[in-house]
């Protein structure tokens, strides 16, 4: 099974999250990560899911999404075309003794303090989903506490915007 | 790159009622003032329903004062929801257009769950209005309160949550275009008792804007000179027609191309009659009870061209070993079918009609350019199956009735233009096997669902909608005692549809399976309602209780005399008890998750294939 992202652009209905999720469980296939969010029109949505699943049965969930009548339009986001980053914030044990090594490490990812507590600081950081485990990787020595991580959100490179041609199809109020 | 991954095939114009233009032309029917409940009476006139199944309760009380009032509706008063909703589909069916069904909320709308589920399965045009409690008590465990919006997205084709009364329209309005196109299903309107009870205004939308919504209807060219290709040079084509042909109501042009391919055909359980079984070239029905020149034809082709199906496991047997040397091509109007189930070499999404209407002028030309294809050698090969296995039943050793020959003596005594609709169960089968069909929209059963209790409400459906025809409701004994309070509806409202209940005493098809998978152990599949029992209930005396004539057949003199007698009864619903044998079985029979090379022409007797005459 190979990882993909799929972008879905849904209109801004309430239910719609329900309708794609639940289509993803109803033909068993497993979310690894969903995310969604307003867009630069207020009449549409934009979810992102990541999804473990080989190609053949990718398509045909792809064309089941695409019966929802909420959904507007799918695009595959490729790693090496597109960007794609989580929102990381992770509380690490930071005592005055290893505090200065955990913002050593902190300032070598290019992540920030949000929080700081006698006892523990808390990490923001964004990144591709590679560079947060890594990240974590590095925080592990030290103690971590609790995380919270968004799904990914992507987004393709170039010009080309995803909601200009399928905005054709959306009403505009006047 | 970053990759298109919506259909692979480019979306044409989507058709002018969806068409998304962001301006809307100004509106002939100009705005009135009613009353939200008035609105909904107002949006079914003016989307067309003619005919409403239903049953009110708390929530939706509103919509039925104004429903009295409408001279455009006829509303029948069912007795039970799920009665409603399968007579609701038998409508669809018999008439294509929308079915329509209403409800209240909580338990009236839960019991809509299983036609809700069946008609998605079967692509049945339907629309479901549902009262919902009022938008303030939504979430908070009101009474009579359940969200069958949640409940029922697995099972719809798109739903509405109504609160807001002006949208009442656009939702009716949207739901009847939307059960209709593209593949026909069921939507579900759920509106809040609140928004019936405000006032508002009525406008019926002139447009439908639904921006995610574009059916493909038009057919890529290429595919269709690829499969145009592919039929005309095939050595043993197979056009393997499913229920689609008669959604698309393209039974004629299918005719056209199965006469100038020369292929054979099968047809679906949900397809028959869509060829006429007098077709030379109609080998009947595929599948787990398909007849062995069907089933064969299917595993030696080198072509299989279907034609509005979807490789349903109940037709392919066991998938790695279906049709192991065809080409497929797979046309339906859904590209989500298209390679779901089976690897598909040519893909063509579109309607049907106007699929084959494109394929006809390129099979020609293939034709005058190469020559017909000389399918000599499949038909000797297809007409020595047919000849060797053709369909047939046994005299029943106990000395009761042949359920087979009941069944083949409604078919060849009620005549072609009858309908007739089955429950789900041997009789379903037999029903499917031993009547000949001559046209479309006289077979009526619950197919993908396989839903008990489907034929009684959904023969009263039928027969609203094709008064004219004679319909028969050929039943179970299993499946009769799950709907028949709608005798009750036919009674009242006369509807004078006739019931033939096969009676073979038990749950016959899942007694089937425990004589042959299960040594006999007939757990829990006696209902005791035929020949040597109590006869709880009697169904000539249930019969009588609901106003309907009931008859019982219980010996073969009586057969012809009896179904004679039901036909010239046309002022009330008949009920037959045929009183037949337990024992007898459903053959051929291509046993679950086994592969279609295994089918049983009767019990430990396969074909040998390999027998070249």
């Amino acid at each position: 099974m190979t990882r993909h992202t799929l972008s879905v652009l849904v209109e801004n209905k309430p239910g719609v999250l329900t309708r794609v999720a639940g289509l993803f469980a109803r033909r068993a296939f497993n979310i690894h990560s969903l995310a969604v969010g307003p867009t630069e029109h207020e009449e549409l949505s934009r979810v992102t899911v990541v999804v473990d699943v080989d190609e053949l049965p990718l398509e045909q969930v792809t064309k089941q999404l695409n019966k929802l009548v909420n959904v507007i339009k799918i695009i595959e986001l490729d790693d090496h075309a597109s960007v794609q980053r989580e929102l990381l914030l992770v509380k690490v044990r930071a005592d005055l003794a290893i505090r200065s090594h955990v913002l050593e490490v902190v300032e070598l990812f290019r992540a920030h303090v949000v929080d700081v507590s006698p006892e523990a600081v808390t990490i923001e950081a964004t990144g591709n989903p590679g560079k947060l485990v890594a990240l974590l990787a590095a925080l592990e020595q030290f103690g971590v506490r609790e995380i919270v991580k968004s799904g990914t959100v992507g987004i393709a490179r170039g010009s080309r915007s995803m909601t200009d041609r399928a905005l054709e199809r959306v009403p505009r109020p006047a | 790159m970053t990759q298109e991954t919506s259909p692979a095939h480019p979306r044409p114009a989507p058709p002018a009622v969806a068409q998304a233009s962001g301006t809307r032309p100004a509106v002939s029917v100009s705005a009135e003032p009613m009353s939200g409940a008035q609105s909904v009476v107002r949006s079914l006139e003016e989307a067309g329903a003619e005919v409403v199944f239903g049953i009110p309760g708390g929530t939706i009380l509103p919509a039925y004062d104004p429903l009295m009032d409408s001279t455009r509706l006829r509303h029948i008063l069912v007795r039970h929801e799920q009665g409603g909703g399968h007579a609701a589909s038998g409508y669809a069916h018999a008439t294509g257009r929308v079915g329509v069904t209403m409800a209240t909320s909580g338990p009236g709308a839960t019991n809509l769950v299983t036609p809700l589920a069946d008609a998605n399965m079967d692509s049945i045009p339907l629309v479901s209005i549902t009262g919902q409690v009022g938008a303030s008590l939504i979430g908070t465990d009101a009474f009579q309160e359940a969200d069958i919006v949640g409940i029922t997205l697995p099972v719809t084709k798109h739903s509405f949550l109504v609160t807001d009364p002006a949208e009442i329209p656009n939702a009716i309005a949207s739901a009847f275009h939307i059960a209709s196109t593209g593949r026909p299903g069921p939507v579900l309107v759920d509106i809040a008792k609140s928004a019936m009870q405000l006032p508002t205004t009525f406008t019926w939308p002139q447009e439908i804007t639904l921006p995610g919504y574009h059916p493909v209807t038009k057919p890529h060219a290429k595919q269709i000179r690829e499969a145009a290709r592919l039929l005309a040079t095939a050595k043993r084509p197979v056009l393997y027609v499913g229920g689609g042909i008669i959604r698309a109501g393209a039974s004629e042009t299918l005719r056209k191309l199965v006469d100038a391919s020369g292929a054979a055909v099968v047809t679906t359980l949900m397809a028959r009659g869509a060829l006429p079984d007098s077709h030379p070239q109609h080998l009947g029905m595929p599948g787990m009870h398909g007849t062995v020149a069907a089933v064969a034809s299917l595993q030696k082709a080198d072509l299989v061209f279907s034609l509005g199906a979807r490789f349903d496991d109940r037709v392919t047997g066991k998938l790695s070993s279906f049709a192991q040397n065809a080409t497929i091509i797979h046309a339906d109007i859904d590209p989500a079918e298209i390679g779901k189930n089976r690897a598909v070499d040519v893909p063509i999404v579109g309607d049907l009609k106007e699929i084959i209407a494109d394929l006809l002028p390129e099979l020609a030309r293939e034709h005058e350019a190469h020559g017909k294809p000389d399918l000599g050698a499949w038909w000797h090969q297809i007409d020595a199956w047919r000849e060797t296995y053709s369909l047939g039943y046994s005299q029943p050793d106990d000395g009761l009735l042949a359920p087979q020959h009941i069944i083949q003596r409604l078919g060849e005594l009620s005549g072609p233009e009858s309908i007739f609709v089955a429950g789900v169960g041997q009789h379903q089968m037999w029903a499917s096997q031993f009547i000949r069909y001559e046209r479309p929209n006289s077979w009526i059963n619950s197919g993908g669902l396989g839903t008990m209790g489907y034929a009684v409400p959904a023969a009263m459906g039928a027969k609203v909608g094709a008064p004219d025809r004679t319909v028969w409701a050929i039943d179970g004994d299993g499946c009769f005692q799950m709907t028949n309070q709608e005798l009750a509806t036919c009674t009242l409202n006369d509807i004078p549809i006739k019931v033939a209940i096969i009676n073979n005493s038990s749950l016959g098809m899942v007694r089937q399976w425990q004589s042959l998978f299960y040594e006999n152990r007939y757990s829990n599949t006696d209902l005791h309602t035929g020949h040597g029992t109590r006869r709880v209930p009697d169904f000539v005396k249930l019969a009588a209780a609901y106003g309907c004539a009931g008859l019982r057949v219980e010996r073969e003199d009586e057969i012809d005399a009896t179904i004679k007698r039901a036909l010239e009864i046309d002022d009330q619903p008949v009920v037959i008890d045929f009183t037949v044998s337990r024992d007898a079985m459903v053959w051929p029979m291509v046993a679950a998750g086994v592969s279609n090379d295994d089918i049983q022409y009767a019990r430990g007797i396969s074909p040998a294939w390999d027998r070249e005459d």
